[in-house]
């Protein structure tokens, strides 16, 4: 029965992953201490193969030599478990509330993600249009939910950072590497102001500081992974 | 009984996302009033409750939507904790193993068995049943470690899991006879022997869609999906 102890804490993830930076955050907002452990994702570890064998994918967090897998599952056990304490909470009390978190954090993951990364990865002009609009679309719902749930606070989670500000805050390092690499500015001040605004904020919090790696080491991992593809494809 | 009048499922008596959730409020012993939505028209009250996916099920209590099956059971069980058993397991590590699972069962299970039966060409939708086939092989595996000997992925009782995977029972029995087998008796064992358990509970039975309308409901859909692919094969 987990007592809110650390116990025995280590994070599989990778520098330029946004989803273990989800978890490198709330366990940052925590003030919880783990051991991190950097994987290469084109070798991947025996111990990542064997904690997450459906998946293969990080971020895992193992607690006392169980793997919790997926990230936003691994930032609500995070949650539960180093509850109370005087630790601030990562969701919010009420179930409504919970709710609406979830659904966002779910639309994001479900819509938002594999339409900026179909920009990334569109092989015509054509396609990549497409990609752009749907995104462009979502970030339009999302500067509406913002309006809505921040109630005129500064984060989706009120005065300090939330469920939802991790569950898309995550994506800032890549946000710029697309700025970088096509000129693309996903969330565009004159379109989305709430949300550019939120961006700005969230990339000043201590968690994201201390977490997110610069757009520059997302640039890099994009062209090494191009170049993977490419080599795949011969 | 609890609930009374302060809750409404928008529903469609197809759609295995909407009987999850009236499992859950069954198993939770929750009254509400159910909407069946038309198929083909979206009613301004769904439209405007889940404006973004316009889709069922929608739970709405004291005037508030809830949208998309794993969340509103998890409203469920939060905000009507005191009433009924908890669908979800009380350990944090357990949760988080309901909650890998269920997400396995929709993005994995679900895509898969959605292109085994809807997949446009012949090789399409065997790769779907082959995909299918490996996601039951490892749900069975997960059951099989989860349960300890218990009956329901919930234990002793049925849980979150148990809802998750019972909402589908029903299209599972009505593509088994439209010749769509998904449940093996030799490679997935223990999910038939929990089907069978599952579907027999007495807040189960009377949830569950009538499979015969499933079937005539499927035979209609794989015309109207055939016939879709014919024609975009003329173009």
């Amino acid at each position: 029965m987990a007592d809110g102890k650390e116990g025995d804490l280590k994070l599989l993830g990778m520098h330029v992953s946004p989803f273990a930076h989800r978890v490198s955050m709330a366990l940052g907002v925590k003030g919880v201490r783990y051991e991190y452990i950097e994987e290469d994702l084109f070798h991947k570890s025996e111990l990542l193969l064997s904690s997450n064998p459906v998946h293969k994918k990080v971020p895992v967090l193992i607690h006392d030599g169980r793997p919790i897998c997926e990230s936003l599952a691994i930032v609500e056990y995070v949650d539960e478990v180093w509850s109370g304490d005087g630790r601030p909470a990562i969701l919010p009390a009420d179930p409504y509330e919970r709710a609406i978190a979830r659904f966002w954090a779910s639309y994001i993951d479900d819509k938002f993600f594999p339409a900026w990364l179909g920009i990334m990865r569109a092989t015509t002009e054509e396609a990549r249009g497409e990609k752009v609009k749907e995104t462009q679309d979502a970030v339009q719902n999302l500067e509406k939910a913002f309006s809505e749930i921040a109630g005129g606070k500064g984060f989706f989670g009120g005065d300090t950072v939330g469920y939802l500000d991790l569950a898309l805050g995550c994506f800032l390092p890549w946000f710029g590497a697309m700025r970088m690499m096509f000129g693309l500015e996903v969330i565009e001040a004159a379109t989305a102001p709430l949300l550019a605004g939120w961006a700005e904020r969230f990339g000043e919090t201590a968690v994201a500081k201390e977490v997110l790696p610069e757009p520059e080491k997302a640039v890099a991992y994009a062209k090494k992974l191009q170049a993977y593809r490419a080599s795949l494809n011969k | 009984m609890a609930g009374g009048n302060d809750l409404k499922l928008l529903g469609m008596w197809a759609s295995p996302f909407v009987v999850r959730v009236k499992l859950a409020l069954s198993l939770k012993g929750l009254s509400y009033e159910y909407v069946e939505e038309d198929f083909s028209t979206k009613s301004e009250l769904l439209l405007r409750s889940n404006p973004i996916h316009k889709k069922v099920p929608v739970l709405i209590h004291d005037g508030k939507p809830i949208c998309e099956s794993s969340i509103i059971l998890q409203y469920i069980d939060e905000a009507f904790a005191g009433t009924g058993a908890s669908l979800l397991p009380a350990d944090p590590y357990e949760r988080a193993i309901a909650r890998f699972w269920a997400a396995y069962i929709d993005d994995k299970m679900l895509a898969a068995w959605t292109q085994a039966t809807k997949g446009k060409t012949e090789e399409e939708r065997a790769e779907g049943m082959k995909q299918t086939l490996a996601a039951m092989e490892t749900l069975e595996g997960a059951f099989s470690d989860c349960r300890k000997g218990k009956p329901f992925f919930g234990g002793d009782s049925v849980g979150y899991l148990d809802v998750f995977l019972g909402g589908l029972l029903g299209w599972v029995r009505a593509y088994e006879k439209l010749g769509v087998k998904t449940f093996d008796p030799e490679k997935t064992p223990l999910l038939v022997a929990w089907a069978e358990r599952f579907w027999s509970l007495e807040a189960v039975e009377p949830v569950m869609p009538d499979v015969s309308k499933l079937v005539e409901f499927g035979k209609m859909l794989l015309a109207r999906a055939a016939a879709a692919a014919a024609a975009g094969e003329g173009n």
